[in-house]
């Protein structure tokens, strides 16, 4: 497989410096693009207004009331969070390794189950997200060492064995845990709503009434910011992620250098797997854990990671919350085909932009 | 160099024979065995197993083409097949009449296979603007795509139920729902598709195809047009697979989005796998141990004191051999034995000494 030497850290560093680099892409961008440039400025200033302002008469004719327009919102926000966790450590897996691990899904299921017992069995739900990283991280070292390192560089076999993989642990998984709907009780202190400042509607007597937002889902989707922003951190700051960022630009020139380059490898598929598990703890509390949870998260990451870019950290990032918001939008707006929403906003990024919307060739 | 001499003679002796003669003794023998078969067989042997097994065997050998040959590994396969399938439902007749057209059988053949054509070339022409691992991707998500849009969609597709109902037309006085009869219908159409896909490996286009899989970048230099090609490749493999799912629907004379789901797209690629991609008769071989797999596992499951249910650990844990120990397949083991066997104990050179 050819690839391209670039600039360290172009595929998993661009456009994602929080501070100095990004008025300087922003501004670039425009430059190259004034159109699209003043279409995506107009579109985020009327979406600030609606999220904002207190909606006319006329508005709410054309697209219902305001709390449905925010929920959907926010809803999509937190779900492309919780893709974003699943995504990144697929995309950051592929970027090192270029091995496209379609048992993926399975680890974020496993992730799940691993969560919902160990909360069950201590009471401790934030020590179940240790739990289910460590376990599921294990997991993806032994996965590392016992299949990937024998068919190092053999794309079509590596990803043959992911699927084979992922067929025998859905059945495993379905054998000792059954088909039951497992969800992960939430603790008494993050139960409930939240009052938030949007406003959605105005009663006669004059007060306003504020959006509620369930707690659980903003400190998660917090969460999923926070992960995503250490690991641009550790990517672009430390000594390991500088090793990684040259193993993605050029693996063989790296291990030539004597860097311990199977050590890298160990380390991002455990993190990458780790992740899925984290992953999987955060959805069975927002959402449930059942058999089918694996593929519908393969998929949502395969979309991901093809919408944002294959192997770019901020991709995904753009990727899971283009792909969240068309799942909640689609299903408040047009629920009939809001699950084919998401390829066909997949299959027109693909006809445009086949290396993805932040992918590097 | 002696070798090769000798090879080439042999092969020079090989074509003055005529082309019976050229036909080699396994054809004859799997040939007489197959067209004798309805016999002695039972109904369910012959359109339970058989004439199930042909029918995956050509939806994995448009698989086969396309990965073997094309080096392009597509998990869209079993939808194409579902598209000709689904067309083959609306246009021609099922149960649900409110949709079904009931055109007779020469228009609805004829345009299912073109619209699954048609759709073949649109997700070819998606997967092939990308390379390596990508297609597999975008093929599996296309799939999926397809798996969900009908099963939401009523006015086309008939949402979650599907089609019942669709039985092949009785043509020339012959019930084709019949057995032995649709045995020999699926043993006709799959012979042709095999030889079909042998002609298509020697001829210019397969040639071509062959060299695009080995080395885009010099082809192109060549003059050879190499999107055009592998785009193709996907239609030609869409006939292939649209006439498996044509004949797939008749044989359970219905079809639903659980035909088109996700794990049955992963069965043909498991299928085309584990019967090695090399040549077309893996497929065939691939889909026969698929068939005796799904028919008779749940009584060895049974036997050995484990659920039925366990079918898929099988299938998979099966797979995950065959990939991790041989990634040619099955004819893959076949052609180590053979070699292993021919080797020269002392030297350890193949070929034997004539």
């Amino acid at each position: 497989m050819g690839r391209k030497a670039g600039v360290p850290g172009q595929i998993l560093g661009s456009m994602s410096s929080p501070s100095g680099a990004c008025p300087r892409a922003v501004k670039r961008f425009a430059n190259a693009h004034p159109w699209w440039a003043a279409i995506l400025a107009a579109l985020a200033l009327i979406l600030i207004w609606m999220i904002f302002a207190i909606w006319p008469e006329w508005l709410v004719d054309l697209i219902g009331r305001k709390k449905i327009f925010l929920s959907a919102l926010f809803n999509g926000i937190t779900l492309g969070g919780l893709y974003f966790l699943v995504a990144s450590g697929f995309t950051l897996i592929f970027g090192l390794m270029r091995n496209v691990n379609l048992a993926h899904g399975s680890l974020y299921l496993l992730g799940g189950y691993v969560g919902y017992f160990f909360a069950a069995w201590t009471g401790l739900w934030l020590l179940s997200f240790v739990a289910a990283f460590v376990v599921v991280g294990l997991f993806g070292v032994a996965l590392q060492l016992i299949v990937f390192r024998r068919m190092e560089g053999q794309d079509l076999r590596q990803t043959l064995v992911t699927i084979g993989i992922s067929i025998v642990l859905a059945d495993l998984m379905l054998w000792v845990f059954g088909g039951d709907f497992y969800n992960i009780a939430t603790p008494s202190w993050l139960s409930g709503p939240l009052e938030t400042f949007f406003v959605t509607s105005v009663r006669r007597s004059g007060d306003l009434v504020y959006l509620k937002y369930p707690m659980v889902r903003i400190v998660i989707f917090a969460a999923a910011v926070v992960v995503g922003v250490a690991m641009w951190l550790v990517l672009n700051r430390t000594r390991v992620g500088m090793l990684v960022r040259a193993g993605v630009d050029d693996r063989d020139m790296l291990s030539a250098t004597g860097a311990r380059i199977q050590l890298v490898f160990l380390g991002v598929f455990a993190f990458g797997a780790g992740l899925a598990g984290v992953a999987g703890v955060v959805g069975g509390t927002f959402q449930s854990l059942a058999p089918g949870e694996d593929i519908r998260f393969l998929l949502a990451s395969l979309v991901v990671v093809i919408v944002g870019g294959m192997g770019s950290i901020p991709g995904a990032a753009i990727g899971a919350l283009i792909v969240g918001l068309a799942e909640q939008f689609g299903s408040v707006y047009f629920p009939t085909y809001a699950v084919v929403l998401t390829f066909v906003i997949m299959v027109v990024v693909l006809a445009f932009r086949p290396q993805g919307l932040l992918g590097a060739r | 160099m002696a070798d090769i001499q000798f090879q080439s003679l042999e092969e020079l002796a090989d074509r003055r024979k005529s082309w019976i003669e050229r036909v080699p003794p396994v054809y004859w023998a799997v040939g007489i065995i197959l067209l004798i078969l309805p016999s002695f067989a039972s109904s369910f042997v012959l359109s339970q197993v058989f004439a199930w097994s042909f029918i995956l065997g050509m939806i994995a050998l448009s698989l086969m083409l396309l990965a073997g040959y094309g080096g392009m590994v597509s998990l869209v396969q079993m939808t194409i097949a579902g598209v000709a399938g689904y067309m083959m439902a609306i246009f021609g007749d099922s149960a649900v009449t409110t949709i079904s057209q009931g055109w007779p059988w020469f228009v609805s053949i004829p345009l299912s296979l073109i619209i699954a054509c048609l759709f073949a070339t649109a997700v070819g022409w998606l997967a092939v603007r990308t390379e390596g691992i990508y297609p597999i991707m975008i093929t599996l998500a296309i799939a999926a795509a397809f798996f969900y849009f009908t099963r939401q969609n009523y006015d086309i597709f008939n949402g979650y139920s599907g089609f019942n109902g669709v039985m092949p037309p009785r043509l020339f006085g012959v019930d084709w729902r019949q057995p032995a009869a649709f045995y020999y219908l699926c043993l006709f159409w799959a012979a042709l598709s095999y030889g079909f896909v042998l002609y298509l490996s020697r001829a210019p286009f397969g040639l071509a195809l062959q060299g695009v899989r080995d080395n885009p970048r010099r082809m192109a230099a060549l003059g050879f047009n190499v999107v055009a090609h592998r785009v193709a490749a996907y239609s030609v493999a869409a006939v292939i697979a649209g006439l498996g799912g044509i004949l797939l629907t008749w044989q359970s004379a219905q079809i639903s989005p659980g035909t088109v789901g996700i794990s049955p797209a992963i069965d043909i690629l498991v299928i085309a796998v584990v019967g090695g991609l090399a040549h077309p008769a893996g497929a065939f071989i691939g889909a026969f141990l698929f068939v005796l797999l799904e028919t008779f596992a749940i009584d060895v499951l049974v036997v050995l004191g484990l659920s039925g249910d366990r079918f898929q650990l099988l299938i998979g844990l099966g797979f995950l051999l065959i990939v991790y120990f041989s990634p040619d397949g099955l004819l893959g083991l076949w052609k180590r034995l053979m070699e292993w066997r021919a080797q020269d104990p002392l030297t350890s050179r193949i070929g034997d000494d004539r």
